[in-house]
């Protein structure tokens, strides 16, 4: 396709557009606190990863990504576990009230999640799973469950019946058919939908931040409370901020092609 | 092993999808269940199967009653409409997933997939993936799955509409072929009498969830035993006029009238409907004593080969089917002769009353 000059140009001023504020992110989390402070630059004039080497160093910054990532890394489990058969169920068997539950599904979704706040703060004080992994994992689900099923579902519809019954023609038992056969079939229906599931529980600060305190402590949580004696610490905040970004961008790469054909086929 | 189906209705929603169906298919025979969309060919099909269950009525395999044993345990193979292979494997393992599943040596895997596909002629394609695959060979694929085991029981639904006129006679060819040898049941589903014949064996009207006829093709195209019976079986359908016999003279819609012929003589006098084959009529005469209408010419239909020419006057409507591509402008008056002796007798009720006399001068 040729472009002409105008379009060109037009595409630059959006792509310069949205990536500034990255660039920025970038940019300061390679400066000293004087520098940010001090006179505008375009790019470091000090070069430095001191700020980078604190995270690492600092178990109180470095726990937080951990606690993040285990915590979606159970949800997104947790949920797809859930969903997958769910799911199945929906698009496979008639049973009473399939519609309405379906739907029932995705108006939970349409709660705030401050709503949940209390009753989960409150439940889970008194059954041990505050300020844990698990805990956070699990209300995330409340909110990844229903969007995995609804997406899931329209991929196993885009699945012919006949192929499941080939399957047990064939002599395939059903886990081994789901197993074998099936899943490899919505595979990229698999991968939206963990992307948007991860996506979800990566970036929920509210519920995340309310439910621990010092074990599951988010990084999104600990980066927000950042002022310490010596005032804010500009350049170690801009350096987490790099470094939450990656996780995203690791499996936004991963699934690109999958999220490709998912917008394309099924229920995104 | 044989077949028997005992007044196997299926009733879905209140709708019933088949009512009181009693057929049993015998050990090696090659069927065909002929019906239109929605007749119940592919409920009963999945009954057979072991897919559905039957709402009443039982299911004999060799006596043994299977009606509610599982799918998985059946032993019979199925090949659908649309071609149905498993995507994430080669053409090579889908043949050999049946034979996998019943742990057989790969040795004897090897040896079977092999001789099927060559039945089948898609040896060159077995590394291939089936979406990367044509029509004809994925469905080829379907069919080599279903028959590199030894089911019993294979049925075949429709396989043949979504493909190509070219490829399609040569399957069926070939499918035909493929069951000479063979001990098991076939059952070949289709809506097109033309494939029900050329495919022979025993043939099976479905209408509206029931059979209402079922015997050797041959048999069932020359004497089915009420009108829709023979509508069914005839493409186009068949011509029916109402008409009346009295002492000494047929008519037709009380418009056209001839004097009573031999072969009709022995009916009581009394209303009838008649039934002309499109393919028995013909625009000049064949015999001394066809009948003539005077007829004008509607439409012109081109199909293959052949024109499906539409006449009408006041009263009724006919069909003829003659070999040839032809044009025919609107309007034209023509004169349409049928033959007498390839005359259908129905009574009101539908009912069979008399078939074609002359059964030595039927061509199919």
């Amino acid at each position: 396709m040729k472009m002409t000059k105008g379009k060109a140009f037009g595409i630059a001023l959006y792509i310069l557009f949205v990536l500034t504020p990255i660039y920025w992110l970038l940019n300061m989390s390679f400066k000293t606190n004087s520098e940010i402070l001090g006179t505008l630059t375009l790019w470091p004039q000090e070069f430095t990863l001191a700020n980078y080497a604190v995270i690492f160093t600092d178990s109180s910054w470095y726990s937080g990504y951990i606690n993040s990532m285990i915590y979606v890394s159970l949800n997104v489990a947790i949920t797809l576990a859930v969903a997958l058969p769910a799911a199945y169920a929906f698009s496979r068997y008639k049973f009473v009230g399939d519609k309405h539950l379906f739907f029932w599904l995705l108006t939970n979704r349409m709660a705030p999640p401050a709503v949940f706040l209390l009753p989960f703060f409150q439940l889970y004080s008194s059954i041990g799973l505050f300020d844990t992994h698990l805990g956070v994992a699990l209300a995330h689900c409340l909110f990844n469950v229903p969007l995995a099923v609804w997406i899931l579902e329209g991929f196993m519809s885009g699945v012919p019946r006949e192929v499941d019954e080939t399957a047990y023609i064939d002599g395939y038992s059903f886990p081994r058919f789901f197993g074998r056969i099936f899943l490899p079939m919505i595979r990229s229906g698999i991968g939206v939908t963990a992307f948007f599931v991860f996506m979800f529980s990566w970036v929920e600060l509210l519920l995340a931040r309310t439910l621990t305190s010092v074990d599951a402590k988010p990084i999104a949580a600990i980066m927000t409370r950042t002022v310490g004696a010596t005032g804010v610490d500009w350049g170690v905040l801009a350096a987490a901020g790099v470094l939450t970004i990656i996780p995203g961008l690791l499996v936004v790469y991963f699934v690109r092609n999958h999220v490709a054909k998912g917008f394309a086929l099924g229920r995104v | 092993m044989s077949l028997t189906l005992e007044n196997v209705s299926r009733v879905v929603d209140g709708v019933p999808h088949l009512s009181d169906v009693n057929i049993t298919f015998e050990p090696g025979s090659f069927n065909v269940l002929l019906g239109r969309t929605l007749a119940g060919k592919t409920s009963l099909m999945r009954l057979m199967a072991g897919l559905d269950r039957p709402t009443a009525g039982r299911l004999l395999m060799d006596g043994e009653d299977v009606t509610g044993k599982p799918v998985q345990r059946r032993n019979v193979s199925m090949v659908y409409q649309q071609f149905i292979n498993f995507p994430g494997m080669t053409v090579r393992e889908n043949i050999a997933s049946p034979l996998r599943i019943a742990r057989m040596k790969d040795a004897e895997i090897g040896r079977r997939v092999a001789e099927t596909a060559a039945m089948l002629r898609i040896e060159p394609l077995l590394d291939r993936y089936p979406l990367e695959l044509s029509g004809g060979q994925q469905q080829r694929t379907a069919m080599a799955r279903a028959l590199v085991k030894d089911a019993s029981l294979i049925l075949f639904d429709e396989p043949l509409v979504n493909l190509d006129y070219k490829l399609r006679e040569e399957l069926r060819v070939e499918l035909r072929e493929l069951f000479r040898e063979r001990n098991a049941i076939a059952v070949y589903a289709s809506t097109e009498p033309n494939e029900a014949l050329a495919l022979g064996g025993a043939t099976t009207l479905l209408h509206e969830g029931r059979i209402i006829q079922s015997g050797p093709g041959n048999h069932v195209y020359r004497q089915p035993v009420n009108i829709h019976a023979a509508e069914l079986f005839s493409e186009p359908p068949i011509n029916l006029i109402n008409g009346r016999l009295t002492e000494n003279e047929i008519n037709f819609d009380d418009y056209a009238f001839y004097s009573m012929i031999p072969e009709l003589a022995s009916l009581p006098p009394g209303n009838y409907s008649f039934g002309v084959r499109p393919s028995h009529l013909g625009l000049v005469p064949r015999d001394d004593d066809d009948l003539e209408f005077a007829m004008q010419v509607e439409l012109a239909e081109i199909s293959g080969s052949e024109t499906f020419l539409h006449v009408r006057n006041e009263h009724f409507n006919l069909v003829l089917q003659l070999s040839g591509v032809h044009a025919y402008r609107t309007d034209t008056p023509i004169k349409v002769y049928l033959p007498i002796h390839k005359l259908f007798v129905f009574s009101v009720d539908g009912d069979m009353v008399q078939a074609p006399a002359m059964l030595n001068r039927e061509q199919v």
